[in-house]
């Protein structure tokens, strides 16, 4: 069956810490230590870095060096329109993928739970675009798939009176994200369906026996109780797609114009093609500060979605 | 509840026949519908498998052909371009994910099987590290990696793919390690088992499905990653999702070899996926989905 793990641990090995010697302490820490430094090292200071440079100015494409300039790259970062374009293209093209992903996942999810003839080929069918590497993704998308001359989508919507039309000029930042959703609706309905299947069965027969209706039954039991994984895997989602930049890099580069240049690409941007290694560094501490703000608000989501809270002190 | 539950049953067992046909029919339907779905679903893939195997010729035309005479050529041509980027792939992605069990089972050990004290504090930071935008560092992580000399160089992609995994294998590691069962445990210290005989001993032999596919899951997103190759590499380390991009050439006929490109890029992925369907569920949800 499948259940939400718990985050506590059975309760007498609480209780004992507080009896432990500074000896028993280092010994219990001590495996957990390479992988706690490893990983603030290579993940902290980095940002570390960012913070120091986001106040110099330096251009790697010259030999002037970084020398300091206070706050003025900031002061370009909340006066560019470029920035505050970007920030908003990040959270729309993030939200739309990940709530049309998981409406479909949940639609897909319930499918996939009846019974029915080569069920484990079709969820095979389903998860494939999840395992589809995201740059092989987004170029089979931008060029057999989406091509305006020959492209497999507009042979198929010519009955419906679509013809040869230029998706990633027309419709680029929908074309992006419709890269996004394919890629993430098999997520989306894995865990949905972990879900679904995690479900007492007898409450359910209980529900059909006292007459009770498909829909009111979803509505009534079902949706309750797939809260918690509908919210894990919107969390889980988030933090994957907002971060999307091959689909961008690969489809569209960022156009036409900046029509579908997200947080990530402009950053890219930054240091690829201006060389602004003080501008991108500023543009990612404010990126930072932002997601430290979503992030603890996603955290607690976390720590409930684990059942941190009820199992916890 | 008992009461309303029997005469409705037993209504149920003398359903009238047609009513029992419109059910089956109803679930025939919903899985033609499933299978529509899931047809619909995979049929980029397919195009790409498909376009893989034309000749360039027939790969740009209109209507788009489904009947072809199928050529190997463009398989050649990736076999015959593909060796320095396969190998940095597979030496990036291997690497990474030993490094990340190495690092990660003792890890996990401290946080579940004999927790040190503020255990949650550090499954969350440890968890809070994936939420930080690698891409805001992406400047200075270029302008340190130049003054390592590291840049271009196989061992930063390393370095940075351990990192990305690492939070992802403890907890998922950590979940596996929780289903030990406390019997075993207890029994193996009171024969005097120290720390490294308990792991060995007694808890890398249970948990070893679990460690595969964590490492599975590792596999996957180190194969795939494309934002720290671009930015960090050029050559000496270039991986496969940048050999798929320079199998688009600026000009001439190309969806019939990028099209075999990313099915080969694809394929070991999807195998992998395929094979563990099961554990990749408790992989993504990081342990939380049994």
């Amino acid at each position: 069956m499948t259940v939400l793990e718990d985050l506590a641990p059975p309760p007498e090995v609480e209780v004992r810490l507080h009896t432990l010697s500074r000896r028993e302490r280092w010994q219990l820490r001590l495996p957990l230590l390479p992988a706690l430094i490893y990983t603030i090292v290579v993940t902290q200071i980095p940002f570390l870095v960012t913070l120091w440079y986001s106040f110099q100015s330096y251009f790697w494409n010259t030999t002037a060096g970084a020398h300091f300039n206070g706050l003025s790259n900031y002061k370009t970062v909340f006066t560019s329109p470029a920035f505050r374009g970007s920030l908003v293209r990040s959270v729309v093209m993030t939200a739309t993928a990940v709530i049309v992903a998981m409406l479909l996942g949940v639609a897909f999810a319930v499918l996939l739970d009846r019974k029915f003839f080569g069920r484990g080929v079709v969820r095979t069918l389903i998860i494939t675009p999840f395992l589809v590497m995201p740059a092989a993704a987004a170029l089979v998308w931008a060029g057999p798939m989406l091509d305006p001359n020959f492209g497999l989508v507009n042979w198929l919507l010519q009955p419906f009176g679509v013809h040869h039309v230029a998706w990633l000029s027309t419709h680029a930042l929908g074309s992006v994200i419709l890269v996004m959703i394919w890629q993430w609706t098999p997520f989306m309905t894995l865990i949905v369906l972990a879900g679904l299947q995690g479900q007492p069965a007898d409450t359910l027969e209980a529900a059909k026996v006292d007459g009770a209706g498909a829909l009111a039954t979803f509505r009534e039991l079902t949706f309750p109780h797939l809260r918690p994984y509908i919210e894990l895997g919107i969390l889980l989602g988030s933090i994957y797609l907002v971060n999307v930049f091959d689909a961008v890099r690969l489809m569209t580069n960022g156009g036409p114009g900046t029509a579908t240049t997200n947080l990530p690409f402009y950053l890219f941007q930054q240091v690829n093609n201006a060389f602004d290694i003080g501008g991108a560094a500023a543009t990612g501490v404010v990126t930072v500060i932002l997601t430290i703000i979503v992030a603890t608000f996603a955290l607690r989501m976390f720590a409930r979605v684990f059942q941190f809270e009820e199992a916890g002190a | 509840m008992t009461a309303s539950a029997l005469p409705a049953r037993a209504v149920k067992a003398r359903e009238p026949r047609p009513q029992r046909a419109r059910e089956m029919a109803g679930n025939v339907g919903w899985g033609v519908l499933a299978w529509v779905v899931g047809i619909a679903f995979f049929l980029p893939v397919l195009w790409m498998v498909l376009t893989a195997f034309k000749p360039e010729s027939a790969a740009q035309t209109w209507p788009p052909k489904f009947i072809f005479s199928p050529t190997l050529a463009q398989f050649r041509l990736v076999f015959s371009g593909w060796g320095p980027f396969v190998t940095h792939s597979l030496i990036a992605t291997t690497v990474s994910t030993l490094l990340v069990l190495l690092l990660g089972v003792p890890a996990a050990y401290a946080l579940s099987v004999r927790p040190v004290p503020h255990w949650r504090d550090g499954l969350f930071f440890f968890i809070s590290t994936k939420m930080l935008p690698i891409v805001a560092a992406i400047g200075p992580l270029y302008v340190i990696a130049l003054h390592a000399h590291l840049l271009d160089s196989i061992w930063l992609l390393i370095i940075l793919y351990t990192a990305m995994n690492l939070p992802l294998a403890i907890w998922m590691i950590r979940s596996f390690m929780l289903e030990v069962p406390r019997e075993l445990l207890e029994a193996a210290r009171l024969d005097g088992a120290g720390r490294i005989r308990e792991i060995n001993g007694v808890i890398l032999p249970i948990i070893s499905p679990g460690l595969v596919s964590t490492a599975l899951i590792c596999v996957i997103f180190a194969w795939n990653e494309l934002f720290l190759a671009l930015n960090l590499t050029i050559t000496n380390a270039a991986t496969m999702p940048m050999f798929l991009i320079s199998s688009v050439p600026q000009e001439g006929l190309y969806l019939a070899h990028l099209s075999a490109a990313a099915t080969v890029a694809s394929i070991p992925v999807i195998l992998v996926g395929w094979i563990a369907q099961r554990s990749l569920v408790r992989g993504l949800s990081m342990g939380a989905i049994k």
